[in-house]
């Protein structure tokens, strides 16, 4: 059976001989147009004359759209109608889009959108949290509060009792790919869209709308993107829309793919957050109540800050029993690009937020870290069982404590601690640090209904399978498992089955690619469909030897039915003849949930996703520099649909997570210009920084819920092991002094020298 | 202009502008897609390129090369990296089996890179492939891939010879004028032209076309002077052509100043220092370059060139102010000269990312301590001025005085006086004089048999 083993990308052949297709490598017509959005320079303040006429006469112009132009809406938000395609008098920062050339090839569009003349009469742009709050301006009326307990008395009543604050900030995506989008006008005002997005199906819905015209008359293909980690959600709708405008006005093929630096201006970002805490402990640094604030600045739009926000409350226990609990939540509105979906969608913030304060527990207390974490743990004083989330959701599945027991003897935690304290006091210049943190995640969308996926499969009547789902490639492997699951359903060999592109004219109203949840539903979906052609098969081949229909057996490529051994395309044959169709739709919806997102209480995820991971790392105190020394990990997959695309994305994810945490850096100027804009000046790691020693291992255990073979959601959890190098890091400035280092994110070597002095003492 | 070189074993003739690229020509006419952008400024690698001429293998970045560039060199894209049978090259096979590509899309760049590695033996690969951003895998498993495909034979048809004509005979002219082939060719060019562009590397020139649509007049590649490069070395001096590649001239300075070729091996990428070159870095005159520190704390003296004749001047002096050099329009870099000396250089270069990123400062030092004195000092920095700049107060807190603690405290000190450095998106002002100052201490601490480097620590 091909589910379980470790095989390569179905497209892995194709990656390194470079014929893989992205949307720019797409063959187009003759004529074909590209686009290039001109920029606002202003963080906000009002349109007051905008001059194109530089634009319009540039060579290679052909036309150039302002909001006036568009034929119908004008909106490519994904949430709350108030993402305008482009500006309508009021700028809301700067890298929005005002106008739209078409041009005759990609340089000369870009090039035509410098030469606007515009005027923007500037209002005092709201750039930070402190701004931000200053002026109230926020979405939603007032905070998210999630609570639990008397968490006043729990405080007040605790025998220790601290307080701090950390800033987290965001996270560039920089998928290698950029946005990229390609529209083809059709006959009767159709429209065919090939996009690099996590979701064919908004951009369908978002095109139809900016066209007028019903969602049946676009159709929308995602091959693969050259990757997305929540950067392709929502934030390819201004590039497929503006393709759709732009081809309907001209009736030729249109192209618009952002230069980097346009990308990294215009797009979304991991939203940032500053975290305040209260906590009150008993000696063994056991958390009796915990009063968190989050403020996060969500940018411009509203775009998925929401959910995002929630995802962070709904992290923010992480592995930890809170008896006395309160979550605030504040999603500010700010002049900066309109934060977005980043794998994890808030989850991370929560989680680095109650990690750093187990965290600071510790410290206070001169305890292992560890130790204060496992008596924290769910399951540490009742049965895990009989405790519940923040949000009233029974912990019935939970690992960590077994999985942190097995790593900590794995990577020598104990002898490795002891080994870094005997370092640091032969070393004065270099420290080392360790840190060992865990990560439970919560699998499902928490906005439920869209914790659906469909399918459509056929088989030819020479045996071969053609293979669709809702479900986007975007490196993941997700096209791979799922086609192991219907290999596997079929029992046939893995090239019997077709891999194609997701197309919204296949498999309708799909959700997001998106919440790790992309095999989950998807590989349910297919086996449904897959089930069902089966059946039919069985049924078929059952009446015609003799044999019930539960006894055709479909494996290694034969279909065998009492003393009869046919091929699968013998099988597959005799069905067609018989005038029984072999193609078939698979429909699945996760069962058990029930969320109330105002409340905060309800079983939001249908089971936790587990890991943990020790990073030992170095610090220079001269200038803060650091290198990840080491880092060991065990991570729940469940039973892997393939260990080798699961470890995959385990070992991407913590360099990501590491990455996140420590050398990227946004920075914006104080008139809201993010000078950090291209890969020049925006560092994502790099060869040499993953760790020199990197052990990956999978737990091995089956999911306890009832999903596809019972593996588990792989793509979102592992980022957050790379938690496990902040804390290594400021593990090690906590060796330079007596003082908690307060470490803040991202870790770069300012940072970190930064935590060297807060850990001495000096001023 | 008209540009003759090998694509992929086949001889081809382009007709491009003198800026078009090398990633676009690709893309857009023999319709190469599998060479990808992805940062359109030389920091991500997904458009390496395989360029062989009389040099050698060696990878590059398309998106920052001009097509012009490549006049009678061979050029291999990833869709000639597998035989003509479809046979998969080593490292091909072994990034499929290594699961060493994900979303596939810097996976072009990654093989072209491995596979100049592989052609020239090259094993430490995380040097070779500092220049090639992925953002999925974590880069682990391509390593493993690396590792794996090291020791299997090169495939005969990598091995590209450059076309059978010579470098100086390249390239199309440009309005009836003959493209400068000698220093003396190019001292007239650029008396008739002293507003036109000199092309050596174009890894600085490259992003002033692909981000800043600027116009750069009448242009020069500097590739067809080929007594412009190279690096001799004689019983005192050792002299650096202008358009040495930090390459050339990292292996050449190795044996001299070790620190000096330890900070050219963080100097961009191999992609980059494979084009760029000493002489640009120079002229330009960033704050940030990181390869003037080093030659101003050698003693470098720079040999500018005109139509006039040669002119020499020490290096320092040449940086007069931010954006401001002391070189007439008319005048070329034509070399570099260091005293060659037992070695005294230090080299301390500070980033947010060890590899192929820009410093926030980069201190080099020249300490030449004699019994316990010191007996000559030059502490140059970058990243904490308008300009590369010694530090003089600094040195004159050092100069003559006993080389221990007290008195790098003292020059530490004074090092305050010497600059005001900005605070820009690399770092603040503050945490720049710290750390400059810290780079001090640490030539002291070194010394004095402290562990000072992270990267001789394991865990």
């Amino acid at each position: 059976m091909s589910v379980s083993r470790p095989l390569p990308h179905d497209a892995a052949h194709l990656h390194v001989t470079g014929a893989a297709r992205y949307v720019d490598d797409t063959p187009t017509p003759a004529g074909t147009l590209h686009l290039a959005f001109g920029l606002s320079d202003a963080a906000r303040g009002r349109i007051t004359a905008m001059d194109l006429t530089q634009v319009r006469a540039a060579p290679g112009v052909v036309s150039v759209l302002i909001a006036d132009d568009l034929p119908s809406a004008n909106d490519v938000s994904p949430s709350a109608h108030d993402e305008p395609l482009l500006a309508t008098g009021e700028v809301h920062y700067v890298g929005q889009p005002l106008f739209l050339v078409i041009a005759h090839s990609h340089l000369q569009a870009r090039h035509a959108a410098r030469l606007a003349q515009v005027d923007i009469a500037p209002v005092a742009p709201i750039l930070s949290i402190e701004d931000a709050l200053a002026a109230d301006a926020r979405f939603e009326d007032g905070p998210r509060i999630y609570a639990r307990g008397d968490v006043a008395q729990a405080l007040g009543g605790a025998a220790h009792r601290l307080t701090g604050q950390i800033e987290i900030g965001g996270q560039e995506h920089f998928y290698l790919e950029g946005q990229a989008a390609l529209a083809m006008p059709g006959e009767d005002g159709d429209m065919h869209i090939i996009s690099s997005t996590q979701h064919p199906t908004e951009i369908q819905h978002k095109v139809a709308d900016a066209i007028g015209r019903p969602m049946h008359a676009v159709r929308v293909e995602t091959r693969r993107m050259g990757g997305g980690f929540g950067g392709k959600e929502s934030q390819g709708n201004a590039l497929a829309v503006a393709c759709a405008v732009a081809a309907r006005a001209t009736g030729r093929t249109c192209k618009m793919r952002y230069d980097r630096d346009d990308d990294m201006t215009v797009t979304g970002k991991r939203h940032d957050f500053r975290i305040d805490y209260d906590v009150g402990f008993d000696d063994a640094g056991r958390i009796t109540g915990l009063d968190v604030r989050h403020y996060t600045r969500c940018g411009w739009a509203m775009d998925l800050s929401l959910p995002v926000a929630d995802r962070a409350m709904l992290h923010a226990d992480n592995a930890y029993w809170l008896p006395h609990v309160r979550i605030e939540s504040h999603r500010l509105r700010t002049n900066t690009q309109s934060a977005t979906a980043f794998r994890g969608f808030g989850g991370p913030q929560g989680m680095l937020g109650m990690e750093r304060i187990v965290d600071h527990v510790a410290g206070h207390l001169g305890l292992d870290p560890l130790a204060v974490r496992m008596a924290n743990f769910y399951g540490a004083e009742a049965p895990a069982k009989s405790q519940t989330t923040p949000y009233g959701q029974v912990v019935d599945d939970f690992v960590g404590d077994a999985l942190v027991a097995k790593l900590r003897d794995s990577a020598s935690y104990d002898a490795r601690r002891a080994a870094v304290a005997d370092w640091n006091a032969a070393n004065t210049i270099l420290k080392k640090g360790i840190a060992l943190t865990p990560v439970k995640f919560g699998i499902s969308f928490t906005l439920t209904h869209l914790n659906q996926a469909g399918a459509l499969v056929h088989v030819y009547a020479d045996g071969s399978i053609h293979l669709n789902h809702g479900g986007t490639e975007m490196g993941q492997g997700l096209f791979q498992k799922v086609a192991q699951v219907a290999a596997s359903r079929f029992g046939v060999p893995l090239e019997a089955v077709k891999i194609t592109a997701t197309d919204t004219a296949k498999v309708p109203n799909t959700s997001a690619t998106a919440a790790s949840s992309g095999s989950d539903l998807n590989g349910m979906a297919v086996k449904a469909a897959c089930d069902t052609i089966r059946d039919r098969m069985a049924e078929h081949i059952a009446q015609l030897h003799q044999c019930a229909a539960e006894d055709v057996l479909f494996a290694e490529g034969r279909v065998r039915a009492g003393a009869a051994d046919l091929s699968f395309t013998e099988a597959a044959t005799l069905t067609y003849e018989a005038r029984i169709s072999l193609s078939a739709t698979g429909f699945y919806k996760t069962p058990d949930i029930k969320w109330d997102r105002i409340k905060g209480h309800g079983r939001p995820f249908f089971y936790f996703a587990y890991g943990a991971a020790v990073t030992e790392v170095v610090i220079d105190t001269l200038t803060g520099e650091n290198r990840i020394l080491r880092a060991d990990i065990l991570h729940d997959a469940g039973a892997s649909l393939n260990p080798a695309l699961d470890i995959g994305q385990i070992e991407g994810g913590y360099v990501q997570g590491a990455g996140w945490l420590t050398t990227e850096e946004l920075v914006w100027d104080d008139q809201g210009r993010l000078r950090t804009h291209a890969p020049s000046t925006y560092k994502i790691p790099a060869c040499g920084d993953r760790p020199a020693i990197f052990n990956v291992a999978l737990w091995d255990g089956e999911n306890a819920a009832d999903t596809i073979y019972k593996s588990k959601a792989v793509g979102e959890p592992p980022l957050m092991l790379g938690i496990s190098a902040f804390l290594a890091l400021n593990d090690a400035a906590a060796a330079c002094g007596p003082h908690y280092p307060d470490l803040d994110a991202p870790a770069t070597p300012e940072a970190v020298l930064r935590a060297v002095h807060t850990a001495r003492g000096d001023v | 202009m008209r540009t003759t070189f090998l694509l992929n074993g086949s001889e081809i003739t382009a007709e491009t502008s003198p800026t078009t690229t090398l990633l676009d020509w690709l893309r857009e006419h023999p319709n190469l897609t599998g060479t990808k952008e992805g940062c359109n400024e030389g920091d991500c690698g997904a458009c390496s390129v395989i360029i062989t001429d009389a040099n050698g293998v060696r990878a590059l970045n398309a998106c920052i090369l001009f097509v012009p560039q490549i006049h009678g060199k061979a050029v291999r894209t990833v869709e000639g990296v597998a035989a003509p049978d479809d046979t998969l090259h080593p490292v091909q096979q072994a990034m499929i089996e290594h699961h060493g590509s994900q979303c596939g899309f810097c996976t072009p760049g990654f093989v072209t890179t491995m596979a100049a590695a592989h052609l020239n033996g090259a094993t430490d690969h995380d040097t070779q492939l500092a220049g090639n951003l992925c953002r999925c895998t974590g880069y682990a498993p391509i390593i493993r891939a690396a590792q794996a495909a090291q020791a299997a034979p090169v495939p005969d048809h990598m091995r590209d010879t450059s076309l059978p004509f010579a470098q100086n005979t390249s390239g199309e002219p440009q309005a009836g004028a003959e493209p400068p082939t000698t220093p003396d060719a190019l001292a007239h060019w650029l008396d008739q032209n002293p507003d036109g562009t000199l092309i050596a590397g174009a890894t600085d020139v490259g992003l002033w076309v692909t981000k800043d649509f600027r116009d750069l007049g009448k242009t020069a590649f500097l590739n067809r002077i080929p007594e412009l490069a190279g690096v001799t070395v004689t019983d005192n001096t050792i002299r650096i052509g202008a358009t040495t590649t930090l390459t050339d001239l990292q292996t050449a300075i190795a044996p001299h100043y070790p620190a000096f070729a330890e900070l050219i091996r963080r100097y961009g990428s191999v992609q980059v220092r494979n084009a760029a070159t000493i002489g640009g870095n120079v002229a330009n005159g960033s704050p940030i370059g990181d390869g003037i520190p080093a030659l101003i704390a050698l003693g470098a003296t720079l040999h500018l060139r005109s139509i006039d004749g040669p002119r020499a001047m020490l290096l320092k002096d040449f940086f007069v102010s931010y954006g401001q050099q002391d070189r007439a329009k008319n005048e070329f870099v034509e070399a570099i000269t260091l005293p060659k000396l037992p070695d005294a250089l230090k080299c301390y270069k500070l980033s947010k990312r060890f590899d192929q990123d820009i410093s926030a400062v980069c201190g080099c030092f020249w300490i030449v301590v004699e019994n316990g004195q010191v007996a000559d000092v030059r502490l140059a920095f970058g990243g904490m001025a308008g300009t590369p700049k010694r530090a003089k107060q600094a040195e004159a807190a050092l100069r003559g005085q006993p080389w221990n603690a007290s008195r790098v405290k003292s020059a530490m000190t004074a090092l305050e006086q010497d600059f005001e450095p900005l605070s820009d998106m690399r770092a603040s002002a503050a945490y720049r004089m710290e750390a400059a100052r810290n780079m001090l201490w640490r030539a002291w601490a070194e010394g004095d048999g402290q562990a000072t480097n992270l990267h001789a620590v394991t865990a």
